[in-house]
């Protein structure tokens, strides 16, 4: 893992981020198709009640993906002000 | 690009055939709907459960166009089977449903991942035509997209739309009808990504594009073209094997192109005028509709509401159309000349049709209630809230629908399972719904209960008949969810179960989809399922007033001086009853009866509990008017004398009352989880499509009914 990089699972609410690499080829091809490409800015909306899943917004729509989908994804968060 | 481009001409052909391909929630069905109104039918794509929608259009006086409704897909990759069906339908020539021109609808306020799918289907090389749809909203939002731009740039006509507003439809239809161009060109070159691979596919099989070329090396196995083509398919096989390919970097790196190039059209052909927070309606609904409080608490309202309108509104027109079926009924054996004939009209088909019609005020009222839902993209939501719960017992967010449901009634409960996207969850959800208490089991309980629980009440208010019917739903929940718990560990996923799902912007929901909805599932019932119920109903009728030889015939004449003499009296009225119960002793169903008792010894049943749990076959109900007839009770209506008639019954062996607590309870526990419905199977064989699940399921059920049975009847014996 390259430094300064997280899991899309460990954003927390209204942080943002940009998509760097997948872990997971499966995932990667799933989360490609629906616009989630490498460079693309995610931000995290909101989190499920308990927990689990986690609902993004990425290129200009919200989707929803289980933490251990988001955890596949590595991103660096963009610093907030 | 014009110069050397090719094209197809469809105004010079009588009838042409069109696709709408597009991502869920782009609003292809709407523009589905807009554009073939109620000319259109429902089917299933063979061999899968895919539904299949084909409406028809005339687009001018010569010309008619039949399109067919593809299932809404973000790709062609064959990850699942609403994709596999896709791409065979748009690559396969052969396809009964191969088209002439595909329209592709994107969601034109999403258009980067919309393009996604249009870029994948112009590399097909098959006639495309762009739908932009949602373009009112876009504008609204202050975005201008640059359609002739966009045109230009992907070598295909964009029509701008709106499918809810019924704008542009007619455009579209006339575009339909001009030279539409075959896109000639690669939008990206899969040759680079994989060339030898890419030549020797296409050097054995005849196709158009290298991405078709391409797609094959995934999608073979599943492709139809080939079970005419064995050889072909072997070659590449063969192939495939030769060389080491890992797919899924091609397609990876596929992707990515794709997406590189649609950045770039993006940025060229869509301007933002202003930054106007555009998601801000749906996260402020969503911070209620999803939160940790008020987003269960709204979510247990509308379950309440559902099932309150399931259960009790659809109670009324209901026992219209018993009281409608009574009085045909009644009328056709005072008219129709007295007979077999009437009495296979009157008993047989009309009692099976009932059963079949009974069914459709529930079955509309739930999916108007799932349409509006899945129409405003609250259905995500409640994925969203409920899937770390249930995904535990291998179960969807989703279930949760079908589950509640099932307590009313578990045919359109397993209907409504058709939302359930993974293979699995689906099944498992279809599996377990008939474990639900539902309404046909109340009045079996309640007989039962009456029989045999002391009306006495507990130190609270609750007395404890009523706890014990609040225990027997308790009980089916939680059979439900352990059984799907179960089949979660035996059950092999046929894919990958993913949680990855637009949520939707929220939209208020469009009635005339609903309407649409509530009108296939309820033709589709009385087709598909109506047939299979009213057969069944036809031979247990046959079984339970036929008996071998001239046995009725011989009870007939036993009595018959006594008919004559006392015909209206009460005794005549009692003779009745002593007859058909005697009747019903003799016949087939009797013989079943006694031919099971020493199976269903061991619950603490006789003979006659035996009858009752064959012709409960036709409906859990049946029970209450089976027990009166037997017990010779008289009118059916008349829950009080059976009662009566049933506590009086004294076991022939002990001389003690046959009704004792561990066979009331044996026999309540037996209602609970048997499955005894034959409605429910022929929804499940339905859905399924094949006779494998239905099988499984009335086994492991009659298994799970007879063991808890046997273990209820000796704790309490």
């Amino acid at each position: 893992m390259k430094t300064g990089l997280k899991n899309l699972s460990q954003l927390k609410i209204g942080q943002s981020a940009i998509i760097d690499s997948f872990t997971d080829k499966d995932m990667a091809l799933k989360l490609l198709e629906m616009g989630c490409t490498p460079g693309e800015v995610v931000k995290l909306d909101c989190i499920a009640p308990l927990g689990d899943p986690i609902a993004i917004f990425v290129s200009g729509y919200l989707l929803s993906l289980r933490k251990a989908e988001a955890s596949t994804v590595l991103v660096s968060v963009i610093a907030t002000k | 690009m014009e110069a050397n481009q090719s094209f197809i001409h469809l105004s010079e052909k009588p009838y042409i055939k069109v696709a709408l391909v597009g991502n869920p929630n782009c609003g292809k069905s709407t523009l589905f709907n807009a554009l073939t109104g109620l000319h259109q039918k429902t089917g299933n794509f063979p061999g899968v459960t895919v539904d299949k929608k084909i409406g028809y259009s005339k687009l001018n006086t010569l010309v008619t166009a039949e399109f067919i409704d593809l299932p809404g897909t973000y790709s062609l990759y064959p990850k699942s089977i609403d994709e596999q069906v896709a791409f065979e339908v748009l690559c396969n020539p052969d396809n009964e449903n191969h088209p002439d021109v595909t329209i592709v609808v994107a969601d034109a306020s999403n258009l980067k991942r919309n393009l996604f799918l249009v870029s994948q289907i112009i590399d097909l090389k098959i006639p495309v035509i762009l739908a932009l749809n949602m373009m009112d909203l876009v504008e609204k939002e202050g975005v201008v997209i640059d359609a002739v731009r966009l045109s230009e740039r992907l070598g295909v006509k964009v029509v701008a739309i709106s499918a809810r507003k019924k704008e542009g439809i007619e455009h579209l239809k006339n575009i339909l009808l001009e030279p539409l161009p075959i896109p000639q060109y690669d939008f990206i070159d899969v040759k680079k990504i994989a060339p030898e691979l890419v030549e020797k596919i296409r050097a054995i099989i005849k196709l158009n594009s290298d991405f078709a070329a391409f797609q094959t090396i995934s999608n073979f196995s599943n492709i139809q073209y080939f079970d005419n083509h064995p050889e072909k398919k072997q070659k590449l096989a063969t192939l495939f094997k030769s060389v080491s390919i890992d797919y899924n970097s091609l397609q990876t790196e596929e992707s990515v192109e794709r997406y590189k190039l649609i950045n770039r059209i993006t940025t060229e052909c869509i301007t933002h005028r202003s930054a106007i927070q555009t998601e801000s309606f749906t996260h402020k609904l969503d911070s209620v509709l999803t939160h940790r409080i008020w987003g269960y608490a709204i979510f247990l309202i509308i379950l309440f509401f559902i099932f309150q309108t399931i259960f009790f509104v659809a109670a009324y027109p209901m026992e219209w159309i018993e009281s409608l079926f009574t009085s045909i009924a009644g009328w056709a054996s005072q008219t129709l000349p007295a007979g077999e004939l009437t009495n296979l009209f009157v008993n047989g088909i009309l009692a099976g049709l009932s059963g079949v019609v009974i069914f459709v005020p529930q079955i509309a009222l739930l999916f108007a209630f799932i349409g509006i839902l899945e129409d405003t993209g609250y259905m995500t939501r409640v994925s969203f809230i409920m899937d770390k719960l249930m995904r535990r017992f291998g179960l969807n967010g989703r279930s949760v629908i079908p589950l509640i449901s099932g307590v009313a009634c578990a045919v359109p409960a397993i209907m409504s399972t058709r939302t359930i996207s993974s293979w699995k969850e689906r099944i498992i959800s279809i599996m377990v719904t008939p474990l639900m208490s539902c309404s046909a089991r109340l009045p079996v309980y309640t007989l039962l209960i009456s029989l045999v629980v002391p009306s006495a009440k507990t130190s609270g208010f609750f007395n404890y008949q009523g706890l014990i019917l609040m225990s027997l739903y308790l009980i089916g929940f939680i059979a439900a969810i352990t059984a799907a718990w179960v089949m979660k560990w035996i059950l092999k996923a046929r894919e990958k179960s993913y949680f990855i799902m637009e949520l939707p912007v929220y939209r208020t929901p469009q009635w005339r989809t609903v309407g649409l909805t509530i009108y296939d599932k309820v033709k589709i019932f009385l087709w598909d399922a109506g047939k299979i119920i009213v057969a069944i109903s036809v031979i247990l009728w046959f079984l339970s007033s036929h008996a071998p030889g001239n046995k009725f015939q011989d009870i007939e004449n036993k009595y018959q001086s006594s008919i004559l003499t006392k015909d209206h009296s009460i005794e005549g009225v009692a003779l009745q009853s002593k007859i058909a119960s005697e009747k019903l002793e003799a016949s087939y169903a009797g013989i079943l009866g006694k031919f099971i008792e020493p199976a269903i010894a061991p619950l603490g049943f006789d003979w006659k509990i035996g009858i009752a749990l064959v012709t409960s076959f036709a409906a859990r109900e049946v029970f209450v008017g089976t027990m009166a007839t037997i017990y010779s009770a008289g009118s059916t209506d008349n829950t009080q004398s059976i009662r009566d008639k049933m506590h009086a019954e004294v076991d022939e062996q002990t001389g003690l009352p046959k009704f004792t607590m561990a066979v009331g309870f044996s026999l309540l526990i037996f209602y609970a989880f048997a499955m005894q419905c034959v409605s429910t199977l022929a929804v499940v064989y339905r859905e399924t499509k094949s006779w494998k699940w239905p099988v499984i399921q009335f086994t492991y059920m009659s298994v799970l009914a007879y063991v808890s049975s046997f273990i209820v009847y000796h704790l309490l014996k």
